[in-house]
């Protein structure tokens, strides 16, 4: 996994300072023991079940009738046309959250970085809608926010209206009208902070003479940012991007709660889908079929994802 | 890397030690302190942008405050006299059992939690492994395996195990969910732990008690309450499995919120005081362990 290219063994008992022989390595292992086996079993083994399911034929509504039938059930997932549109929402969905809690997440990191009366609270108060449990949260958009009748959305829009005159605001029937914008209005509520809280260390972990010497030659504010402050936070913006496209991803509670994937399934992302076929249709070959190409399609992204966290970790490790 | 390389000598690295501390320090004196101000525009957009933020949630708590009448009107009505007749009546109608689950399922799988992952994060840091950068590896790709794929073999072993809607099925899923953050996380704290120090222990004779109490703990302790507040914030928010894997009797809190929903008639007020009451114990960790979030959420990437 790291490129660095190990001694050869044999050459280098001289110059380690453990004094670990044979036994000693043992002794030494024995405390990851448990946990390694734990993670084995509880996280590995599943995977191994769902990849023995996606060869079989299995909808628990046709008892006795399950069979091996070999790769159909990934020819079927690559098909079917409700599972491409799960896909391209599933993109969709990820990546405007991801980029959009990006941009938003740097403005508020870059003007935290500042120091203004109350940053403090401030930055208390930002972190608040990551801490909203995420059922919470999506209820409050549907409910409180969203609601045509009275939620906050068209109640402010009626009191600007009445503020002006007019009698009454349109009444918007925001989840209907626009459902896929209201589930990322209320995930970009939620992940602009993660960014935030990433980008602002990225930014506080700048080497300050670079800045002070900038600042010093007279280098304005935005030639700072684009050739020393952008530069640095690159690989922190890379860890922000990575993370929360995994997390996001993988998002269920906000599709369940607040569209149940609907109108149609405008809103369908890829784990709302597996659970459909899972609890709805009880397809459960097609489900783990379904599954093994979403884990496969995460290992691209953990690929990238442990690469750039590595980078960071080397750092860390060599300093 | 440093993991493999031949170590110097106790002389240079202690220096080496130093200077990093003394590199540490300078960096924070020059970000931190020579922070240039935000002008006043600038600092009117930064609270604006903060208070647009904090909106929704502020909302949430006013409403849970109100009677449902006041909660329904169009446009809003801010200053309706307050009342807690919505927390009372959660609690008349059984938000406990799902608030005791939820605490349970958090507090047993982040002690789970800790007893797995110290040892390792020990054997990753202080006395390390051969390899033991791969060992860290291995279990943050698991982190990285969507839940939602795992989904269904573990529904039909529990199943077969008579484990359904058991908070025990849920402590275990927990545990493994956030062992790699643990681990990631406490072994990044346990680095810091002074080498020299450690190897003075060493020569001086003391024990692995001795080295645990005296040298490791005091430096590990932070880390260890910021690694709970994590793995319980992650526990405690958990929905997908829950939802799927309970029915009656281990059913936590998310399930709780989303399950009360289906009643007839105003219940926004009651929906905005169940929302707050199981948000608050995750406001209330997270406001705690505020500059330890980002070493968490980042698996220990960034501090």
């Amino acid at each position: 996994m790291t490129t660095l290219t190990h001694p050869p063994r044999t050459a280098s008992p001289p110059a380690r300072p453990r004094k670990a022989a044979g036994g000693g390595k043992w002794r030494r292992r024995i405390p990851l023991l448990p946990a390694l086996v734990f993670t084995i079993v509880v996280t590995q083994l599943p995977f191994v079940a769902t990849l023995v399911i996606s060869t079989l034929e299995w909808n628990i509504l046709k008892p006795g009738n399950r069979h091996f039938v070999g790769l159909d059930n990934f020819a079927f997932v690559f098909t079917d046309e409700r599972l491409r549109t799960a896909v391209l929402n599933t993109i969709v969905l990820t990546a405007s959250v991801v980029l959009i809690s990006v941009v938003l997440g740097l403005g508020l990191a870059l003007l935290l970085d500042r120091r203004f009366v109350g940053r403090g609270l401030a930055r208390t108060l930002l972190i608040a809608p990551f801490l909203v449990m995420p059922v919470a949260a999506a209820l409050l958009w549907k409910h409180a926010i969203y609601n045509p009748d009275y939620g906050l959305l068209n109640g402010t829009l009626n009191a600007v209206y009445r503020f002006f005159g007019a009698d009454n605001g349109p009444t918007v029937d925001w989840i209907s009208s626009y459902p896929m914008p209201a589930v990322v209005v209320s995930l970009v509520w939620q992940w602009t902070p993660f960014m935030m809280l990433i980008l602002l260390a990225g930014l506080q972990a700048q080497p300050g003479d670079v800045l002070e010497a900038a600042r010093v030659d007279g280098a304005s504010a935005m030639a700072t940012f684009r050739h020393i402050t952008l530069p640095h936070l690159r690989q922190y913006i890379e860890l922000g991007v990575l993370l929360g496209t995994i997390y996001v991803v993988q998002t269920f509670d906000a599709v369940y709660t607040i569209t149940q994937g609907g109108p149609g399934s405008r809103t369908t992302n890829l784990p709302y889908e597996i659970y459909l076929t899972m609890f709805r249709k009880f397809e459960y070959g097609q489900a783990a079929a379904a599954g093994v190409v979403v884990v496969l399609g995460s290992i691209v992204i953990a690929t990238f994802a442990l690469r750039t966290i590595a980078s960071l970790f080397r750092e860390e490790v060599s300093r | 890397m440093t993991a493999h390389a031949p170590a110097a000598v106790p002389g240079a690295r202690l220096k080496k030690l130093v200077r990093r501390n003394e590199r540490g320090n300078n960096t924070r004196n020059n970000t931190h302190d020579g922070a240039q101000r935000l002008s006043p525009l600038w600092t009117f957009v930064a609270w604006l942008a903060t208070l647009a933020f904090f909106a929704p949630v502020a909302w949430m708590v006013l409403t849970s405050f109100h009677q449902e009448a006041d909660a329904a009107t169009n446009p809003p009505s801010l200053f309706a006299s307050p009342t807690f007749d919505q927390y009372r009546l959660l609690f008349s109608r059984d938000i406990t059992p799902f608030l005791l689950n939820s605490a349970m399922a958090g507090i047993i799988s982040t002690l789970l939690v800790l007893a797995l992952a110290v040892p390792t994060a020990y054997a990753l840091s202080i006395k390390p492994v051969e390899k033991w950068t791969d060992v860290m590896f291995f279990f943050l790709s698991t982190k990285f395996l969507p839940a939602i794929a795992a989904l269904l073999p573990v529904y039909l072993i529990v199943k077969d195990a008579g484990m359904l809607d058991n908070v025990w099925t849920l402590v275990i899923l927990y545990t493994a969910m956030n062992l790699p953050i643990a681990v990631w996380m406490m072994r990044s704290f346990l680095a810091e732990v002074p080498k020299e120090i450690l190897e003075a222990a060493e020569v001086d004779g003391a024990g692995l008690p001795t080295v645990l109490l005296r040298i490791v703990a005091p430096v590990a302790m932070p880390g260890l309450a910021a690694t709970s507040l994590i793995c319980f914030i992650f526990s405690w928010n958990e929905f997908m499995f829950a939802v799927n894997l309970t029915a009656t009797n281990a059913s936590t809190a998310p399930v709780f919120l989303v399950g009360f929903i289906t009643s007839e008639g105003l219940f926004l007020a009651r929906l905005c005081a169940a929302a707050t009451l199981v948000s608050l114990p995750v406001l209330i960790a997270g406001f705690a362990a505020q500059d330890k979030l980002v070493r968490g959420l980042s698996l220990g990437a960034v501090k």
